[in-house]
Parts: structure tokens; C-alpha cells; sequence
């Protein structure tokens, strides 16, 4: 007498409970971070300031896109596929052609002095333009940077340029500097 | 002279399966932890367009989202069939994006507000002309970070 066995609580729904728990949260949960491109957007403009000293011909590398969903690059039509290249060869102008942008030498840590281009890419668009072409042209403008900052981070050091240290991808980033400018878009296409 | 005996007893051994909530319960915890429920309700059609160059966005307290694209069919007698804003849970114009960018920053600690960052999501099919206003409306109001949603695909349509 008075020692009696304690009764054990069944547990065996426990695991019952916990699955419809886990099952909840399996189904509610969304797990993808955001991703998207980024940008910085100019500052606004006062009224008052006197307009910027005009950049050079052919320092500019000249993007439109219309209504239509069409490029028209440095005056000439071309296809989304080609956009790449062409700005490649715009931003890197290897042979010092004089129709390509000049170059200006600066000094950057772990390269020393080295010719950084002074191209400037204007993006300009339709109010009619679908976004999927816009974000399109701005990928491709972002992948010619980017294959292009690759390519020197593995010549110098080797690795691709997201591996690198901090510092080091602040000196490529000095060499081909994200230059994209965007103009008050028009209204021609109409819609 | 059974010099085969039948094993005893017969039947299969049952599992211990005392351990199994300790499982279930760990993978709960985990999806407890990483589960972020959706923040708003969409009223607007949204297909992501695509690309291929996308960074994520890390810190989901510095981010404010900005949703573009046609209202839902049950929207659509209402607010018509012209692509909308969407701010929080409701159907704005731009001229309310500079009090929502403002009232989002002052919710924000002070040494987060210079890194705030706006999250446009716009439906692929949208006409670049209401993202060009929400984009001044957006300098208008100093909040320069922005990111064009995407979904991250690895060939981009041509």
C-alpha cells in the first residue's frame, strides 16, 4: 500500500500535434527573399540650376527603347541579344577607337595607374515601354559590367569578382564604374 | 530433436517510436523560425518580369514595398482595368507615395532610415509610364535606393 505506480500520460498523439503544427507552418511558410535589381535614382533636381556641361559624343552610349518594345542604340536598331556585346566593347573600348569613349588615367590600389573609361550609358524608354523590356535592357546593361568586372578579377586575382575581398572589388568597381544615367522619359508612342 | 527450432514469439518488433515527436518537433522550431508570413494581401495582378543579375535584398526591416499592376477581377469594376499602385493594403495614386515614404521612415530606427531601400514590384506587362511617375514621385521624396523586383530565371527571354 502507498506505493502505487504513477500513471504515465500517453504521448502518443504528441507527434500527432506536432505535425498538423508542422504541417501549418510548412504550408504558410515563404521562404524567398526578395531579389530584384538595384539602383540608385539621381537626386531631384532644383529648378534654379543651370544645366550640366554637355558630355562628349562619343562618350555616350545612346540606348532607346520605344513603344514598340525596339532598341534603337547609337542610332542604329538592334536586337536585346546583341545589347550585351555592344556595351562591352563601349564601356572596355580595347583599341582606343576615336568613335569610343576616352579614357582618363587614375590611380587605384592594387592596379596602380590604370586608363579608366569615361563612358556614360543613357537609358532612355517610352511612357509605352513594357517593363519587362526595360528591366530587360537594364539586365543586360548590368550583366555587360559585370562579365566585364569578372573578367578582370580573374586575370589579376585569379578568383571571380563576388569572391573577392571588400577592398579589392572596391578597386575593380573604380576601374569600370557603374555609369547608367537615365533621361526624363518622353511620351511618343502614345498610350 | 528439434534441431531447428521455430524462432519464439513470431511477430515483427515494433520500433521504438518514442523519439518521433522530438523530430517533428525540431523541424517545426526550424520552420517557426524561418517562416515570414505574407505581409499584405495582394489586390493587383503580379507576374514578376525576369532577370538574370539580381541581388537579394537583405534586411527585409530596411525594405518598403511599392506594388504596380492591373487590380484583380474582383477590383476591376472598381478600380478599373488601367494598371494601379498598391500601398500597404490599399489601391493608391502617386501622390501618396510621398507620405507613405515618409511615414515608413519615421517607423524605422534612425540609423536604418539612410539605408532605406524601395521594392518595386511591378507586374512584367506594365507600361513603363506609371513606374516612371512612381520613380520621380520617389526622388521627390529622397528615397534613392531602389530595386526592381524579379524573379531570377537563367536565360533572360529575347
Amino acid at each position: 500500500m502507498g506505493k502505487r505506480d504513477i500513471q504515465e500520460v500517453n504521448a502518443g498523439s504528441m507527434a500527432d500535434i506536432a505535425f498538423l503544427l508542422l504541417i501549418f507552418f510548412l504550408v504558410t511558410t515563404t521562404m524567398d527573399t526578395d531579389s530584384g535589381l538595384s539602383r540608385m535614382l539621381p537626386p531631384p533636381v532644383p529648378d534654379t540650376e543651370e544645366t550640366p556641361p554637355p558630355i562628349k559624343e562619343r562618350n555616350v552610349f545612346e540606348v532607346l527603347i520605344n513603344a514598340q518594345n525596339k532598341l534603337l542604340v547609337e542610332k542604329k536598331p538592334m536586337d536585346l541579344s546583341q545589347l550585351r556585346e555592344a556595351a562591352k566593347e563601349f564601356i572596355e573600348n580595347p583599341m582606343d577607337d576615336p568613335s569610343l569613349p576616352e579614357k582618363e588615367e587614375i590611380e587605384v590600389p592594387y592596379f596602380g595607374v590604370v586608363p579608366v573609361s569615361k563612358g556614360v550609358i543613357s537609358l532612355q524608354n517610352d511612357r509605352g515601354t513594357q517593363y519587362q523590356m526595360y528591366l530587360s535592357v537594364q539586365n543586360e546593361l548590368a550583366a555587360a559590367y559585370n562579365e566585364l568586372r569578372d573578367e578582370l578579377a580573374m586575370r589579376k586575382f585569379g578568383k571571380k569578382f563576388s569572391e573577392l575581398e571588400d577592398d579589392k572589388q572596391e578597386a575593380i568597381r573604380d576601374i569600370y564604374p557603374q555609369r547608367i544615367s537615365e533621361a526624363e522619359p518622353k511620351n511618343i508612342g502614345g498610350k | 530433436m528439434a534441431k531447428f527450432r521455430k524462432k519464439r514469439g513470431g511477430g515483427q518488433q515494433a520500433i521504438n517510436t518514442a523519439s518521433l515527436p522530438d523530430i517533428v518537433f525540431m523541424l517545426l522550431f526550424f520552420f517557426m523560425v524561418s517562416t515570414t508570413m505574407k505581409e499584405v494581401a495582394l489586390k493587383i495582378q503580379l507576374k514578376q518580369p525576369e532577370a538574370t543579375e539580381l541581388t537579394k535584398l537583405e534586411k527585409k526591416t530596411l525594405v518598403t514595398y511599392i506594388y504596380v499592376g492591373v487590380p484583380q477581377r474582383q477590383y476591376q469594376s472598381t478600380f478599373g482595368t488601367e494598371p494601379r499602385l498598391q500601398l500597404n493594403d490599399q489601391f493608391a495614386t502617386v501622390d501618396d507615395i510621398r507620405s507613405y515614404i515618409v511615414q515608413e521612415r519615421e517607423s524605422m530606427r534612425e540609423s536604418d532610415r539612410a539605408k532605406m531601400t524601395v521594392s518595386i514590384k511591378a507586374d512584367f506587362d506594365t507600361p513603363m509610364g506609371i513606374i516612371t511617375d512612381v520613380k520621380q514621385a520617389l526622388r521627390e521624396a529622397q528615397a534613392l535606393k531602389i530595386s526592381y523586383s524579379a524573379r531570377k530565371v537563367n536565360q533572360v527571354p529575347m
